[in-house]
């Protein structure tokens, strides 16, 4: 009954590739665009952070120890969000902060990524004992709680960023890796892929030419969707003090230094948590504005 | 083993395709029962040159398996394919490849059938850069002939399959299938997905394809109409089997199996005047998981004798060069 | 079966009267008029086909009578009566009880169309409990329970007091076809529209499930309307047809006058590229070109652009002519064309 009541087609005379046309749509939805607004914001403040601080992030000035927000009473304007227990400049450190929580996640996302669509892609193919190796490894890496095993492996490795970034793709390429095969496993059976066969295409040909570009969507939707979830997992880690180490500012380390003085000076772990709050909230609607936009139910 | 009436192009003997349903692990160590799927089962015939064979059937007979198997898509299990006097049942993938360019298949369905991500110069001109054997722009110009040939226009090298109707679409699949300049044709279901006068604009157009460029084809349809417009043969499949084939007037004018009598009997004519005799049947196609022993006919054919439940009948010739299995015709 | 019906319908009143249906979509690329000031009468009894290539506007037709469109959608224009009620001043609740009750419509794809997650026992006791009022009061469900095995054994389901607690996918598409049927029939409707329902069958199931559907209109006195693109259905299973295109009905008659000698270009056109098993060598005529997108229609003939026929004159609205007492067809050309034609012959 569905295809009595949809619309009838009509042809579009524009020649748009359908990546084009998902990019239309994203862009006229504006709550998702708002929503991309404020991470693309957040990605310029991690990148002109040097030029946008206006204090130094590490120097401390124990007179303004909790200094409160520029509105309250004892505050003052170019320390606008108040200084943390050692005097240093909430502000500053929240746009220091950024860096850490950015560019660990969208390196764990882009090496993840890669790691699972090859590794997907493989399985999802070739089958076989391929197949049961990499789904096997899955299985087993799902097994175990993320947020523990990331710890243990940070135990072991030792504190750094490229350690939390290694101890998160190890396991977050799973996520890409078995959206990926799934996907393969549906999209092998098209008939295009049967064309392409058809005319003697090599195995490499038909999974990176063939198939990799239609499976494109669900991956970059999933992987936006997991930058969120990485960088609370890099401010969890930081909190437990198993992330960047001090004096670096992290979202996560503010949080846990503030913890102490919650009640006498709120806005030491306050601002830092709204901080994550507003970029894991943003990248989450603007992820769910991706999925609407390249849906293919939703495409003509 | 059924002569085609020409020098055989294709000779297909004792073809099986059988799927192994529960081969996981998990399942053989549970230790249950194998589940084997017959989807083809031991069909023989031959296809002459520049002749069209048309193979008719209800879903699930095993058509689309059988001419997938054909082309070497799917492996077959066992039997022989014959292409022109090469044995391909056992060539490797890659050994395939320089015979592929004389074979070729066009899809059932127009929307499956064509990457979405590509434009049409991509997909026609797919073949040509996979066979290695034309320069870019040499690939251009002759993915310009082609969909002209199949009535598209040049401006329509750089779209996308989703802004064309399906009837467009399917040019598109013709221009990949015969840019290659194949002899030897697979059209699965053609037509199916389309409507009535786009149909009989995509008939018109492989038969005028077939007759400049002296193709041979093999024309799966569930449509009677349209395979007894396009055959010089017909072939009925029935659960994996073939259970009569025959030059089509004959099929048509005298169906031997009780199958090919109930299907033609069931076809709604638009002509009033004497109908069919019609036959009848009751119930549904058994599984081809578990087909029924004997003739996989008896449970459904209403002439079925004790015979029919225990010994497996055999295509048999009949009159006029057409051949059918079935007890009935030998009793007789 | 056909030729009789026409005159014996002419006298009674129809049970369903559309007039003027107009129903819209509003789309990105503009308001897509799907139905345009159909016209169309069902009379008691009787099967009435409905023959037209897809995006001609019969389902959306018969989806505006049941209630089914949905926006984008929306009924723009024109009258829907079902015995002199018309059914747009309706409220929710009165359509929704006419629906089912005494209108009932099975979908093409039976798959979706039935819940997955309930049995058949629990679809059509459903439908038998919220529209039948002559249960007894007590034991209502066992009353419902044995109606709707009665309604299975009807539509010839094998064993059905045993299959009925099963789950729709546990049925073959021609059985699931069949409880669909079952379904819509279990209240005993007025008018059945049956869209589509052989599409996705095999042919000998095809046969089997529109036999069942003449032999229970038959039996049950209803009214059928058969929404098919095959007119061989048409031609075996109806009593009048009309034919649709890009959303206008072109032509209706009664089925064997308005097949043996179609009036319209474009149903003779349709006609013409059936592949008849009679005559292997009458060539397969396709009509060029394609059906126009339904975006800013009017003000000419719609089939204009493929006809063979056209005429400068033709360029304007066009309405339907009576060619027989109960023959009509939107050309202006019917008459000139049969001249030709006999002339020719």
């Amino acid at each position: 009954m569905s295809t009595a009541l949809e619309a009838p087609a009509v042809a579009i005379e524009r020649i748009e590739t359908p990546t084009w046309q998902s990019i239309r749509r994203f862009a006229a939805d504006g709550f998702s665009m708002t929503a991309a607004v404020v991470v693309v914001l957040f990605v310029l403040m991690a990148a002109l952070a040097p030029w946008l601080a206006p204090h130094d992030p590490y120097e401390s000035d124990l007179l303004r120890r909790l200094q409160p927000p520029a509105w309250m009473e004892g505050g003052e304007w170019s320390y606008f969000l108040g200084c943390d227990a050692l005097g240093r400049d909430i502000l500053s450190r929240i746009i220091y902060g950024s860096r850490v929580s950015i560019t660990i996640g969208v390196a764990v996302v882009l090496i993840a990524t890669v790691v699972g669509t090859v590794l997907g892609l493989a399985a999802g193919y070739m089958r076989g004992w391929v197949d049961i190796a990499i789904s096997r490894v899955i299985d087993i890496l799902l097994g175990f709680p993320y947020l523990i095993f990331a710890i243990a492996l940070m135990a072991m490795m030792g504190p750094g960023l490229e350690n939390i970034i290694l101890a998160l793709v190890y396991k977050e390429w799973v996520v890409p890796a078995r959206v990926v095969r799934g996907e393969v496993l549906a999209a092998r059976e098209m008939e295009y892929v049967e064309a392409a066969r058809a005319v003697g295409a090599p195995r490499f040909h038909i999974m990176f030419r063939e198939i990799l570009p239609n499976i494109l969507s669900p991956v970059i939707v999933v992987s936006t969707i997991r930058m969120a979830h990485v960088i609370i997992l890099e401010a969890s880690l930081s909190f437990l003090g198993l992330g960047v180490q001090p004096p670096t500012a992290s979202w996560g380390s503010m949080v846990a230094d503030g913890r102490a003085f919650i009640l006498d000076a709120w806005w030491v772990c306050t601002f830092p948590g709204i901080a994550i709050l507003l970029l894991v909230l943003s990248i989450n609607v603007a992820s769910q504005g991706l999925r609407d936009a390249f849906d293919p139910k939703f495409s003509d | 083993m059924i002569e085609a009436p020409t020098r055989p192009l294709l000779e297909v003997t004792n073809l099986a395709k059988t799927y192994h349903l529960n081969k996981s692990l998990m399942q053989r160590l549970s230790r249950q029962p194998i589940l084997d799927l017959k989807a083809v089962d031991r069909v023989s015939f031959s296809v002459g040159s520049g002749e069209t064979l048309g193979l008719i059937g209800e879903s699930g007979c095993g058509k689309s398996t059988l001419a997938r198997t054909v082309l070497r898509l799917h492996e077959p299990t066992s039997g022989s394919i014959v292409f022109d006097g090469i044995d391909i049942t056992k060539l490797p993938y890659r050994g395939m490849t320089a015979l592929r360019r004389r074979m070729q298949i066009i899809f059932q369905d127009p929307y499956a059938s064509l990457n979405p991500r590509k434009s049409v110069l991509d997909i026609v001109g797919l073949p040509m850069a996979i066979q290695g054997i034309a320069r870019r722009a040499d690939i251009r110009d002759r993915v310009v002939a082609m969909i002209e040939s199949v009535g598209l226009k040049s401006a329509h090298l750089g779209r996308f399959p989703h802004q064309f109707s399906g009837g467009q679409r399917q040019r598109i699949g013709i221009a990949r299938a015969l840019i290659l300049n194949p002899s030897f044709v697979v059209c699965d279901e053609p037509v199916s997905a389309l409507d009535v006068s786009v149909q009989a604009q995509i008939i018109a157009l492989l038969g005028s394809l077939k007759r400049e460029l002296g193709l041979t084809y093999l024309f799966i349809s569930h449509d009677i109409g349209v395979i007894g417009h396009v055959s010089d043969r017909i072939a009925v499949m029935y659960l994996g089997d073939i259970v009569e084939i025959g030059p089509t007037r004959e099929l048509l004018r005298a169906p031997k199996h009780p199958y090919t009598k109930a299907l033609l009997s069931a076809v709604p004519q638009i002509d009033a005047g004497p109908k069919r005799e019609r036959v009848k049947l009751t119930g549904d196609v058994p599984s081809p998981l578990s087909p029924p022993k004997g003739c996989k006919f008896h449970t459904r054919c209403p002439f079925a004798f004790d015979r029919c439940r225990v010994e497996t009948p055999v295509l048999r010739p009949q009159r006029a060069e057409s051949s059918a299995a079935c007890h009935l015709l030998e009793a007789s | 079966m056909h030729s009789t019906r026409s005159s014996a319908t002419e006298m009674s009143e129809p049970l369903l009267s559309i007039r003027g249906l107009k129903t819209c979509f509003a789309t990105r690329a503009g308001m897509v008029t799907a139905v345009d000031g159909v016209d169309l009468d069902v009379y008691p009894g009787e099967c009435l086909g409905i023959v037209g290539e897809s995006g001609s506007g019969k389902s959306v037709t018969f989806a505006s009578v049941i209630g089914l469109v949905r926006s984008p959608g929306f009924i723009a224009g024109g009258s829907i009566a079902f015995e002199g009620v018309d059914l747009r001043t309706l409220s929710d609740e009165g359509w929704r009880s006419l629906r089912g009750r005494d209108i009932a419509m099975t979908m093409q794809d039976a798959l979706t169309a039935l819940n997955p997650a309930l049995t058949v026992a629990e679809q059509i006791e459903e439908v038998i409990l919220a529209h039948a009022n002559d249960l007894p009061r007590g034991g209502r469900r066992d009353a419902a329970r044995l109606r709707a095995v009665e309604m299975l054994r009807l539509v010839g389901i094998p064993a059905p007091e045993k299959r009925i607690d099963d789950y729709p996918h546990q049925f073959s598409g021609g059985m699931r076809q069949r409880i669909m049927i079952a379904i819509a029939l279990s209240c005993r409707p007025k008018l059945l529209i049956a869209d589509e329902p052989t599409t996705a069958l095999d042919v000998t199931i095809q046969a089997q499930v529109l036999d069942l559907i003449s032999d229970l209109r038959r039996e049950l006195g209803m009214s059928v309307a058969l929404i098919t693109h095959d007119l061989g259905v048409v031609a075996e299973h109806t009593d009048r047809v009309a034919v649709m295109y890009a959303g206008q009905i072109v032509e209706t008659g009664p089925t064997r006058e308005l097949i043996d000698r179609p009036r319209h270009p474009y149903t003779k056109g349709l006609i013409g590229l059936i592949p008849r098993l009679s005559d292997l060598d009458a060539p397969i005529r396709p009509i060029d070109g394609q059906v126009p997108e339904l975006i800013g229609l009017g003000g000419t003939c719609r089939f204009y652009d493929r006809c063979e026929f056209r005429t400068p004159r033709c360029r304007t609205d066009i309405p339907m002519e009576a060619v027989e007492p109960n023959h009509h067809a939107r050309c202006i050309r019917v008459n000139e064309i049969l001249r030709v034609e006999e002339v020719l012959q």
